[in-house]
C-alpha cells in the first residue's frame, strides 16, 4: 500500500510517498511550481485517485487544476473551474478549500472561497457552481475579511443527510439541512474578541471546524481565541479551552474513527502567532476536550512559525496518521496519533494545506 | 479591425505557443479585443481579466504604450492597427 501526501505551499505543489506504513517518505516536486496551493485534497472515490489543487497564478488569477496521474499531468478546465456568474458582481480572488462529498456522491465536491462563498462541483472537481443560498443569505454584506481575506474555509458535508456545515472568518459557524438552499448562523458560545458584543449570532472568525467520529452533531472549533465543542450540532457550543498553554491557533483535527479525540496545536495569541515559548507542539484530548496532553516527540525548540488552518490533517488508517506543516516550510507526519513525529520535508515554501490518504 | 496583441512568454501557450498574435477585434475597445480573445482562446483571457470584466489587478495592458488604467480602463479605443501589450505588474514573492 502507498500512503500519499500531498503538500501545498506558496510556491507550489509537494507529493511525498511512503512504502512503508508511514515510516519513512520520499518526496517528489516542485508541482505547479510557483503557483500558491492554498487547497488541496485526495479524492480516493474515483478508479484513479484525484488530486485536486485550489491554486493562485499570481498575476494570472485564481483556478481549480487537477491531476488523475499523481502529478503526471495537470489538468484545467477550459472556461475556467470556478468564476461568479456575472450578475454576482463579483470575482474568485482565492480558493481556500477543496473537500469531495461522500463515496455515496461520488462526483459530488465542495469548494470554499474568497470571498465569503460556497460552491458544488458535480463532476469531479473540474467545474464548479455557485451555492446561491449562502451567496444570498442576508448576513453576507456584514461579514468582514480577516487578515487573510474574507472565505468560507470550511466545508463539512454529512454522509447521511443533506446537512453541509460551513465555517468562515468572518462570519462563523452556519448550517443548511436542505443541501445548501437555506442557512442559519450556529456559533451560540462562542466568543468574540474584537467586537462590542463577545457574543454575537455571527460574525466570528472561526478558523476551523472538524467534526468527532461519534456524530455529525459533535464538532470541536479552533477559533480566534477559544477551542469550543457543540454536541447539537452547533445550536451551542462550549469551550473545552482548559488545560491547553494558549487557547489561539488555525488548525484542528479530530480522529476518523476514535470518538473523543481531536488535536490542536496552539499558537500564543493573534498578535502572536508563534508556539508559546517557541515549542512547536501538537495538544491531543481523548475525552472530548476534557483533558489535554502535550505531545512533541520528534519535534523542535526553538521553533517560531506557525501552522496555518489547512496545514494539519489526519489519515484514515485504524491507527490514525497526523501530519502538518509550517510556514517555515517544515512537514512533520505520525504514524501514531501524534505520540511521535518525524520530518518528512523541510525547506520547502511556507506550507498552506495538506491532505493524506491511503492509496488502493 | 486589426490589433496586434503582444503577451509574455508564459502566456504564449495558452495562445498556441506564439508571443505575437494579430487579432481580427469585432468591436474598437480592449474590452471587445479581450472578448474576442476569449472566444478563440478562453484560458488566455481568463488570466488577463477576472469574471466582472477587469483587468486583473497585477496585469498591465497598454494600448500603444500607455497603460489602460490611466485611459479609460476596459473601455480604451483600439483603432486598426494599434498595438496591445499585455505586461504582469511589478508584484511577487
Amino acid at each position: 500500500m502507498t500512503d500519499l501526501l500531498a503538500i501545498g505551499t506558496r510556491k507550489g505543489l509537494w507529493l511525498a510517498r511512503s512504502e512503508d506504513d508511514r515510516r519513512s517518505w520520499t518526496l517528489d516536486g516542485p508541482h505547479l511550481l510557483a503557483q500558491e496551493v492554498a487547497a488541496v485534497s485526495i479524492d480516493t472515490r474515483r478508479p484513479r485517485p484525484r488530486v485536486l489543487a485550489g491554486i493562485q497564478y499570481g498575476h494570472w488569477g485564481p483556478t481549480v487544476t487537477w491531476t488523475d496521474d499523481l502529478g503526471g499531468s495537470w489538468n484545467e478546465t477550459e472556461h475556467g473551474a470556478i468564476h461568479f456568474p456575472e450578475e454576482a458582481g463579483a470575482a474568485v480572488a482565492r480558493v481556500w478549500q477543496l473537500r469531495p462529498d461522500t463515496a455515496e456522491r461520488p462526483d459530488v465536491v465542495w469548494a470554499g472561497a474568497e470571498p465569503q462563498s460556497l460552491w458544488r462541483s458535480t463532476d469531479g472537481g473540474c467545474s464548479f457552481e455557485l451555492v446561491r443560498g449562502l451567496w444570498d443569505h442576508p448576513h453576507r454584506p456584514t461579514w468582514e475579511p480577516g487578515g487573510g481575506g474574507g472565505a468560507v474555509h470550511t466545508v463539512l458535508p454529512d454522509a447521511a443527510s443533506d446537512r453541509v456545515t460551513v465555517a468562515m472568518s468572518t462570519g462563523g459557524v452556519y448550517v443548511s439541512e436542505d443541501g445548501g438552499e437555506k442557512w442559519e448562523p450556529r456559533n451560540k458560545g462562542i466568543t468574540v474578541t474584537f467586537g462590542p458584543d463577545p457574543l454575537p449570532d455571527y460574525g466570528q472568525c472561526v478558523h476551523k471546524v472538524a467534526v468527532d467520529a461519534s456524530s455529525p452533531d459533535r464538532m470541536y472549533a479552533q477559533n480566534h481565541f477559544g477551542v469550543f465543542r457543540t454536541d447539537d450540532a452547533g445550536v451551542s457550543w462550549t469551550s473545552i479551552a482548559d488545560g491547553l498553554p494558549a487557547d489561539f491557533g488555525f488548525p484542528i483535527v479530530s480522529s476518523p474513527h476514535t470518538s473523543g479525540t481531536a488535536w490542536v496545536i496552539p499558537l500564543v495569541a493573534d498578535m502572536q502567532r508563534v508556539p508559546p515559548d517557541g515549542r512547536l507542539r501538537v495538544h491531543r484530548t481523548r475525552d472530548a476536550g476534557g483533558t489535554w496532553t502535550e505531545l512533541g516527540d520528534g519535534l523542535p525548540d526553538g521553533n517560531w512559525s506557525a501552522v496555518m488552518r489547512d496545514a494539519f490533517c489526519a489519515d484514515d488508517h485504524d491507527t490514525t496518521g497526523l501530519y502538518f506543516g509550517t510556514r517555515d516550510g517544515c512537514v512533520y507526519a505520525s504514524a501514531d496519533e501524534g505520540d511521535t513525529f518525524t520530518l518528512v520535508a523541510d525547506h520547502l515554501p511556507d506550507v498552506l494545506a495538506v491532505r493524506a490518504a491511503a492509496l488502493p | 479591425m486589426s490589433v496586434e496583441v503582444i503577451l509574455p512568454g508564459v502566456l504564449a501557450d495558452l495562445a498556441g505557443g506564439s508571443k505575437h498574435l494579430q487579432v481580427e477585434v469585432r468591436g474598437a475597445t480592449v474590452a471587445d479585443l479581450l472578448d474576442t480573445l476569449a472566444a478563440d482562446h478562453p484560458l488566455l483571457a481568463r488570466r488577463i481579466r477576472d469574471e466582472t470584466g477587469q483587468v486583473r489587478r497585477f496585469v498591465n495592458v497598454y494600448v500603444d504604450g500607455d497603460d489602460v488604467r490611466f485611459q479609460q480602463g476596459v473601455a480604451t479605443p483600439i483603432p486598426d492597427g494599434t498595438v496591445v501589450q499585455v505586461l504582469p505588474s511589478v508584484a511577487g514573492g
